[in-house]
């Protein structure tokens, strides 16, 4: 039961992402040509919904199920691993057009072929382990 | 419009944009956080990638509630294409049409994802499967080395107003620009 209600969000955030087009290769290229607004439209709404959700919550004080006040963990402070890390992502994101959440809902909507991509994604994720201590953070 | 046609066709960004903020919001409500690509990091651990570096040392039973986010996102995905689309056409800009078009695109706008980059003949070729692996590795090396992916970024941190999250998100729309307007052409 615990797990339930993270398959049932799960499934929700799925059937959203394919009804939004966000898993949609040519969204993607069409956002990076700056040729449409439909994803900066979606990416936008989304973080001034997020916005408003978690200052209100704040505001309210608003418990989350474990009885703590909602709060988002803060991210370690530095440069280098963010816009090295997040260049280096960019690059995969829009030659596959899909990040990592498209990429599972797609072999839901029966891209079979992105099973390729995840398992080389998971690798990616391996030999960043295997590099950390070598690598700017 | 009838809503149950409306069901069917595309849904507009104004709808699914708050829709998504919805998803981050219900998991921190639930005392979690979005995050996508944190996922591969538990893959790893599940393969035994703890005997090569204590990065991928971690209890991946802590983490179940998350594989099994990713479980109903796929589930999610087959039920929006089995049950709730009319298989309309997406609406993707004539200009970008042509120019892929150009670039030996075709059907464009037609399927999710090209077949030029995700159909047998293309997975089965060097190329094309060469693509693709290089794009998950990139993907998966990236995001774990930013910390986190559009989900965790993108945005929960945009959203907490978390400065890392933007240069992360700056990296990401470089990254891509780069590779679509001085990459891509180049290479398919």
């Amino acid at each position: 039961m615990k797990l339930l209600k993270f398959l049932l969000v799960g499934i929700f955030f799925g059937i959203v992402l394919v009804k939004s087009e966000a898993v949609s290769w040519y969204r993607i290229y069409e956002m990076f040509r700056f040729q449409s607004f439909h994803m900066y439209g979606i990416i936008g709404t989304a973080i001034g919904t997020g916005i408003l959700f978690l200052q209100l919550s704040k505001r309210f004080k608003v418990n989350s199920l474990n009885g703590k006040q909602l709060s988002v963990p803060l991210k370690d402070r530095g440069f280098a691993r963010y816009i090295l890390g997040g260049t280096i992502f960019g690059f995969g994101w829009a030659l596959i057009g899909a990040c990592p959440g498209p990429m599972y809902i797609l072999v839901g909507t029966g891209v079979m072929s992105m099973l390729i991509v995840l398992a080389a994604a998971t690798f990616g994720t391996f030999i960043y382990g295997m590099l950390r201590d070598k690598l700017p953070h | 419009m009838h809503v149950m046609d409306w069901i069917f066709k595309p849904w507009p960004w104004y709808i699914t944009g708050p829709l998504i903020a919805s998803v981050m919001g219900l998991l921190l409500f639930f005392g979690r956080t979005f995050g996508m690509s944190s996922n591969l990091r538990t893959f790893c651990a599940i393969g035994g990638a703890g005997k090569y570096s204590s990065f991928f040392n971690l209890r991946w039973r802590d983490y179940l509630w998350s594989l099994t986010l990713v479980l109903g996102s796929v589930i999610g995905g087959y039920i929006a294409v089995t049950f709730l689309s009319d298989g309309s056409i997406s609406t993707i800009n004539p200009t970008t049409i042509s120019e892929l078009n150009d670039l030996g695109f075709s059907n464009v706008g037609h399927s999710l994802v090209p077949d030029e980059f995700y159909g047998l003949k293309a997975v089965t070729s060097f190329k094309g499967l060469s693509l693709l692996i290089i794009g998950g590795l990139l993907v998966g090396f990236g995001t774990r080395y930013a910390g986190g992916c559009t989900s965790g970024h993108a945005i929960t941190g945009l959203s907490s107003l978390q400065k890392p999250s933007l240069i992360a998100v700056i990296g990401f729309f470089l990254g891509g620009l780069i590779t679509v307007n001085f990459i891509l052409p180049y290479i398919v």
